[in-house]
């Protein structure tokens, strides 16, 4: 759009860190957050200013994903930064966090500087993560002041844990020099041992290698006392057992700077939805029971779990249409992703602010990026989310280049219906 | 049952998928094809003109023989296809295999696959019928039925009966049949092993899960002992052969536990001295060479109502 303003008339403006919920207009200048109009009070406009009807809509700051694999460089048959970029201003998303586990992996200069080039012309803000070893292989540091001045955000070896317990103590410690967070994706290999679903009635049902809470939580636990030791923060990676819920919460009341982030389908699905080996439920760490994704919803509610992050994992038919212990891990998501988190306000169960905070407050501050917020001169990422829209997540709507989700098919309530990037309409689905 | 009750599975994938109704009728069916298999001339027109084609991507004697046995002695014709041998070791897909083989037409497929749920892959890419024989640990449904069978035969009836399964039930498909048919028919279902080999969740299936062999085989009208593989010392599952001989080897002390008259069974191939004592597997309340005459008219049977009804 070529208006250099935009005022979003008469939306619920949500924006908790500036403790702000009301009906309001947002004037948005040059591409940053001019000012909130309330009342009848009407400032004067700038001449080209585009002005847009939000009523009955929700506007929030920008929603950042801190947890998406856009597969550039190396495997851009299944995805790409300008691809999953688009799929995330569809779902809302003003801003993703990309995973290092590319080919190559990103643990230098010259891939994180690759993936900001495609991220210019992108439809989202990419922020990259660098990997926690050299190679991705676990075994030395990787060059995290290299990797931080090449733009890096955050450091992970994210598709498998740091293994050796010494690395990521040194990791931890060594990433404070560069102010790097440290995203674990907690694993004990040797109990996971390339196991295919949950440990449980499903895996005895369907004859598959099951995959026991204690892979997880043991990894949580050892995770948790070696950024203790390294005296560092440390984020935790796709939580999905009621365990590591249990951990966290605990190394929180004790004071330790811990965070962590869930995916929507840990909220949402349970180990049941691999019925029928429908490889679009798989993935890594695999859906629990329903205790577990009970214990994830109290971890949302009560502030345990701070984000809320897709782990998008886009793959193609011919990785998925496999014998089902062969099948690649992972769904896509970031376009259910705000759908999803809105079936648990439509359920009361967090309000729309706690929801903004999940999807936008918190990621920002882990990442120590710019967002969350809707403050007077800050950039313009907006997003307009109409709690109320029925629609049915058709594969025709996948913006993705990999159709790897367990939601394809289903009526939903409630989606985004613009994204705003820089003051820029990135996504647009009003009525 | 009523009369005119007919076999409507397209597929015998799971014996979850089978009525009570279902498993009756595929039992008397078997029951009158058991005869044929008694003549000098084995061999009906029944199937005449029917192709079949077994699928087998691991390592087979009795099933693979058994199904083709039953489908030649019905005048199908069968084709054999093992991985080893096929385009498979070039990197063709199961599904890539599915389109093809569907694109000659066949009317059956036999799958064995070391990995659970490929039966379910297959069906889904070809018009043709599918028979699961032994899909990684999750069922080997016509196992199941000619174990069902064989009991039936000897004892007159299922219901009741107390059955004791023995070894790493954890890992094993014929278990996970036979915990599935002996319940839907009725009958009480005990197992027991090694710890590592039985997950409390088994429950689910129906079976008594008893830490103790001893448990299980008591007052038990069949004792069921299976083959304990070595790759199960990965894991590691079990220290040796020779403490699960000791322990959960299915022996004369054991079997004197259970009822006088009960039977002795195996899906084989037998370890001989491991899981079951030979005298034990050779003597007078063993059934396992009838499960295997038995395994060709249960097959025969699946054949004939998935395919014979026109």
């Amino acid at each position: 759009m070529g208006a250099r303003s935009l005022l979003l008339r008469n939306g619920r403006v949500i924006d908790p860190v500036n403790k702000f919920d009301s009906v309001v207009d947002l004037l948005c200048i040059d591409g940053l957050i001019a000012e909130i109009i309330s009342g009848k009070r009407r400032s004067k406009l700038p001449a080209d200013c585009l002005e847009m009807d939000m009523t009955g809509l929700w506007v929030v700051p920008g929603l950042i994903d801190m947890h998406v694999h856009l597969r550039e460089p190396g495997q851009e048959y299944k995805e790409d930064v300008a691809s999953g970029t688009r799929a995330a201003a569809a779902g809302g998303f003003t801003a993703v966090a990309c995973m290092p586990n590319t080919l190559p992996v990103n643990d230098c200069r010259a891939v994180t500087a690759q993936i900001l080039a495609a991220a210019a012309a992108a439809s989202a803000r990419v922020y990259p993560v660098g990997c926690i070893s050299r190679g991705c292989q676990g075994e030395e540091l990787a060059d995290y002041g290299e990797l931080q001045s090449a733009g890096a955000v955050a450091l992970s070896d994210d598709g498998q844990p740091v293994v050796n317990a010494q690395l990521l103590r040194r990791a931890l410690e060594y990433s404070g020099n560069f102010n790097l967070p440290i995203i674990s994706h907690a694993e004990e290999i040797a109990l996971s041992r390339s196991g295919a679903i949950n440990e449980g009635e499903m895996s005895i049902r369907l004859g598959l290698r099951g995959i026991p809470n204690a892979a997880e939580s043991v990894a949580v636990y050892r995770d948790l006392a070696l950024a203790a030791l390294a005296r560092r923060p440390i984020h935790i990676a796709h939580v999905s057992t009621g365990e590591a819920v249990s951990l966290i919460r605990r190394a929180k009341e004790l004071g330790q700077p811990v965070t962590a982030e869930t995916a929507p389908h840990y909220f949402t699905l349970t180990d049941r939805a691999v019925a029928g080996y429908n490889t679009n439920a798989k993935m890594n760490p695999p859906l629990r029971s329903e205790a577990d994704r009970q214990a994830i919803i109290d971890g949302l509610v009560d502030g345990t779990i701070d984000v809320i992050a897709t782990d998008h994992a886009p793959h193609s038919l011919q990785e998925k249409e496999l014998e089902f212990d062969q099948a690649a891990n992972g769904i896509i998501g970031l376009q259910t992703a705000v759908t999803l988190a809105l079936q648990l306000v439509h359920q009361g169960i967090i309000s729309p602010a706690r929801m903004v905070e999940l999807l936008s407050v918190n990621p920002a501050r882990i990442l120590g990026v710019e967002g969350g917020r809707l403050t007077p001169g800050v950039p313009a990422d907006v997003t307009v989310i109409d709690p109320a829209k029925s629609f049915v997540f058709t594969a025709e709507s996948v913006l993705s280049k990999s159709r790897n989700s367990p939601f394809l098919g289903m009526s939903f309530t409630g989606k985004p219906v613009l994204t705003i990037l820089q003051g820029k309409i990135t996504y647009s689905d009003l009525a | 049952m009523t009369e005119d009750f007919s076999f409507k599975h397209k597929h015998i994938i799971s014996l979850e998928d089978l009525s009570v109704d279902d498993i009756n009728l595929i039992l008397r069916t078997s029951e009158s094809f058991k005869e044929i298999s008694t003549r000098s001339i084995k061999k009906v027109p029944t199937l005449r003109g029917r192709t079949v084609i077994n699928l087998f991507f691991e390592p087979s004697t009795r099933t693979r023989l058994s199904f083709e046995i039953a489908a030649k002695r019905m005048s199908a014709d069968t084709f054999n296809i093992s991985a080893s041998t096929s385009s498979a070791v070039k990197g063709e897909t199961l599904v890539d295999t599915a389109r093809n083989l569907e694109a000659m037409n066949p009317d059956l497929i036999i799958i064995r696959h070391s990995s659970s749920g490929t039966p379910n892959l297959l069906a889904a890419h070809v018009k043709a019928s599918v028979i699961n024989a032994g899909d990684g640990t999750h069922e080997h449904p016509s196992q199941g039925l000619l174990d069902l069978f064989t009991v039936k035969e000897m004892k007159g009836e299922i219901s009741g009966l107390k059955i004791a399964i023995i070894g790493d039930i954890a890992h094993s498909r014929v278990a996970h049949s036979d915990i599935i048919g002996f319940r839907k028919m009725g009958a009480e279902v005990a197992v027991s092993g090694p710890a590592t080999m039985l997950p409390p969740s088994l429950e689910c299936l129906g079976a008594r899960v008893c830490s103790d062999p001893r448990e299980a085989v008591s007052g038990a009208d069949v004792v069921m002992a299976l083959r304990i593989q070595k790759e199960r010392f990965q894991d590691p599952l079990l220290p040796s052969l020779r403490e699960y001989a000791s322990f959960f080897g299915i022996n004369r002390q054991l079997m004197a536990l259970a009822k006088p008259d009960a039977l002795v069974m195996h899906p084989g191939p037998i370890n001989r001295g491991v899981e079951i004592d030979p005298g034990v597997a050779d003597g007078r309340n063993s059934v396992i060479l009838d499960q295997v005459t038995n395994g060709v008219a249960v097959r025969m049977a699946l054949l004939y109502l998935l395919m014979g009804g026109d």
